[in-house]
């Protein structure tokens, strides 16, 4: 089976993920999209792999895999805060940092 | 102990003085605080005198001893070392100037005693002390110049004293000014002299005086000799930057005893002497101070003879006689000068005391106007005024008439247009002579006052209410005014020990240098002026007894033209006011020096910064370089924080545009 079949399914979940961080206001979606592009280019890089035939890429695909462990747990805690302050959790309102 | 050793101890004790009282002034009773203060300049006295004896026992070539404690900065063209000079001038200065400040200290010890700045006021004397030691014993333009620097910020400090009273600080203010202006002048005389002589060491600059530093450069000596003469014209209150003297008395009576009578305003005329190879190489600058001196003491003496204050009459008195000494100093009579500062030390010293044991019984009053009669009541007051006064208006055998004669005789012959200032001073003596006994028949004759009629009784005037005596404002006696109590000379005994010491000195200290008798300053002083040109000249005798007579003659007529005026016809003086009206005028006004210094030099300088501040502060530093450059952060400022909206699917389709440009240019660059 060749490697574009691969790359277009991780492709669509790459850009399924962007359009709903994009698009969503519920920041507990945006944490999911995010979670989605991250294992997008998870498949990617275990194509990759099989197609070089050496374990680079699967490592790296573990380690991505950590990193968003923390993710979610750092995003769910701030989520976690966020109601618990009794803020309207969408991520349109809470924006403070405007210049 | 070496001479140099000596020195550098009388520098030391003043300073222990100082720290001693000015850190410990909280915890120092207050008989502590006088005690240390009089303790270290006595015993600062008592080593100038272990530096003399010292001294003397070297050649005459060799009584010029330098001693270099501490290089701060030498290079190839400046050697500043923390150095002294001990020859006969500084220890002749250092004797008169350790020995008339222990007598002022005792004098203060009673005199300040109901004051609540008592510490404090001993604190900044010792530190004058220091200051004009430091001055006198420098050994080259540095310390002279951090020394001329210290007595002006004592000088400030001092007059300021009582420093919630208006005019006090407005008094130091101005002296302190006027005194930078001088300041300014001295070091901007010293670089001109040190271009060219490539030493600031006073030896090594008269060397290289000698030895042709300034050959090709007559004009920069000359600038610098007038620009250090500015320096000593404003140390030593000569015309015309002299207003500040007579505001000064503003300070308590012993600090215008000791600085701006016998110490520090004779300065100047120390500064003339000690630079006199300088100066005989630039004689037009030497004339400038003799005829400056010269105008002085004519000056003053009219301006004195209509004051009522009787510490004002007393100030430009002491003008009048710094005149004397920097005439004689710019004519070349360089012992003759410091002799009169010697004797005027004393009897000047001697009748600021007396005038401040009269300001005692008036309660603070110095008005001429109000005091009357006070013969009777403080004899030994009275005593030591005349005796003071018998010394400045220079009738033999007191100590002023030798002094002030030998200068006019050595002004008269040098001959030529220096006989117009001999002609002069001769007016100025017997001017002396009518101001000095005016105020003395004003304050001693006449009718008593109900204060002196009270102290008749054995009782001391005490003002119900102070006051300041300069604009009659209410005080109350709390800390930065004058003391609730007042002392008089009769019943401290400090203060009459400090007196009748100099009195004594006012009568026989011109013993010392009779012509034709003996020459002690003369001989001692000899080594210092050896290289003068003028050393050897000697008035004839002739001169010198023609002198002498018309000396005498002048200071007896003024006496009695005085008593004539204020005793055996009472009330005649507003008959010669009227007769001479615009002159009166002038005199009273004080030739309205204060007036032209301000229309000349104050309003323009003023006139000029307001202009400043509201053109070119506005418009160009407000306008243009402070509000230019910030709006110019605020403008770039709101161009960038627009893109800050803080929604954040805006950041994130930015970081993801950004992303796909970063794999989109690898991917066209890579084709």
């Amino acid at each position: 089976m060749s490697i574009a079949w691969y790359l277009v399914v991780s492709a669509l979940i790459f850009c399924i993920g962007a359009g709903g961080v994009l698009v969503r206001r519920n920041p507990l979606v945006i944490l999911l999209c995010l979670e989605l592009m991250l294992n997008a280019a998870n498949l990617a890089l275990i194509a990759f792999a099989r197609m070089h035939g050496n374990a680079d890429g699967q490592i790296f695909a573990l380690i991505v895999m950590v990193v968003a462990a923390c993710e979610v747990t750092v995003g769910l805690g701030l989520i976690v805060a966020i109601f618990r302050r009794r803020l309207p959790i969408d991520v349109d309102e809470l924006r403070e940092l405007q210049g | 102990m070496s001479t140099t050793t000596w020195a550098w101890l009388v520098l030391l004790f003043p300073l222990l003085g100082t720290l001693v009282n000015g850190l410990g002034y909280r915890r120092l009773g207050r008989g502590a605080a006088g005690a240390i203060g009089t303790a270290a300049i006595g015993l600062a006295f008592v080593c100038a005198l272990g530096a003399l004896f010292s001294l003397q026992g070297h050649d005459a070539e060799h009584r010029a001893l330098v001693s270099s404690l501490w290089d701060y900065a030498v290079t190839g063209e400046v050697d500043a070392k923390l150095s002294i000079l001990v020859d006969p001038l500084s220890v002749y200065m250092m004797l008169v100037v350790t020995g008339v400040s222990t007598l002022i200290h005792l004098y203060s010890v009673s005199y300040m005693k109901g004051d609540r700045g008592y510490a404090r006021y001993f604190a900044y004397l010792n530190f004058f002390v220091f200051s004009m030691l430091v001055l006198v014993l420098g050994g080259n333009f540095l310390m002279l110049i951090v020394g001329w620097a210290f007595v002006g910020a004592a000088s400030y400090l001092l007059i300021s004293f009582w420093y919630r009273r208006g005019t006090a600080t407005r008094a130091g203010i101005k002296a302190f000014v006027i005194n930078v202006v001088g300041d300014v002048g001295l070091v901007l005389g010293t670089f001109f002299v040190l271009r060219h002589s490539g030493t600031l060491d006073f030896l090594g600059t008269f060397r290289a005086v000698e030895g042709g530093a300034f050959a090709g450069h007559h004009g920069a000596l000359v600038a610098g000799c007038l620009l250090i003469l500015v320096g000593a014209f404003a140390k030593s209150a000569q015309i015309p930057l002299h207003t500040w003297l007579p505001d000064a008395m503003e300070g308590p009576t012993p600090v215008s005893s000791l600085i701006h009578a016998a110490t520090m305003v004779t300065a100047g005329v120390y500064l003339i002497a000690r630079l006199h190879p300088l100066f005989e190489a630039a004689p037009a600058a030497a004339d400038t101070a003799a005829v400056v001196g010269c105008v002085t003491l004519l000056i003053a003496g009219t301006i004195a003879l209509t004051q009522t204050d009787i510490k004002r009459v007393i100030a430009y008195s002491t003008m009048s006689q710094i005149g004397y000494m920097i005439m004689a100093v710019g004519a070349g009579g360089y012992v003759a000068g410091l002799f009169h500062l010697m004797t005027h030390a004393f009897f000047k010293a001697l009748l600021f005391m007396a005038a401040g044991s009269i300001i005692g019984a008036m309660a603070g009053a110095q008005s001429l106007d109000k005091m009357s009669g006070f013969r009777k009541a403080m004899p030994f007051t009275f005593g030591c005024f005349v005796v003071g006064g018998l010394a400045l208006s220079g009738v033999p055998p007191f100590s002023g008439f030798f002094s002030k004669d030998e200068i006019l005789a050595f002004v008269g012959n040098r001959g030529g247009w220096f006989v117009a200032l001999y002609v002069v001073g001769y007016v100025g003596a017997f001017l002396t002579a009518v101001y000095t006994w005016r105020m003395i028949f004003r304050a001693f004759w006449g009718e008593p006052c109900a204060e002196a009629r009270e102290l008749e009784h054995g009782h001391l005037a005490h003002a119900e209410v102070p006051t300041n005596p300069a604009d009659g404002e209410v005080e109350d006696t709390d800390v930065g005014f004058p003391g609730p109590e007042h002392t008089i000379a009769e019943r401290a005994l400090p203060m009459k020990v400090a007196m009748t010491l100099l009195a004594i000195g006012a009568t026989v200290a011109g013993l010392v240098q009779i012509p034709n008798v003996d020459h002690v300053i003369t001989s001692f002083l000899e080594p210092t002026f050896a290289d003068s040109k003028y050393i050897h000249d000697e008035p004839s005798n002739s001169l010198t007894y023609f002198g002498m007579a018309l000396g005498t003659v002048l200071a007896l007529m003024g006496i009695a033209l005085a008593h004539r005026i204020w005793v055996a016809k009472p009330g005649s003086a507003a008959a010669w006011r009227a007769r001479f009206k615009p002159a009166y005028t002038l005199f009273v006004n004080k030739w309205f020096f204060d007036e032209a210094i301000d229309l000349l030099v104050v309003r323009p300088f003023a006139a000029f910064g307001n202009f400043s501040r509201r053109t070119f502060e506005r418009v160009v530093v407000e306008g243009t370089l402070v509000d230019g450059t910030t709006s110019v952060v605020r403008a770039g400022s709101a161009a960038v924080r627009a893109i800050q909206t803080g929604f954040l699917r805006y950041y994130a389709a930015l970081l993801l545009l950004g992303g796909a440009a970063v794999v989109l240019y690898f991917l066209i660059a890579a084709s």
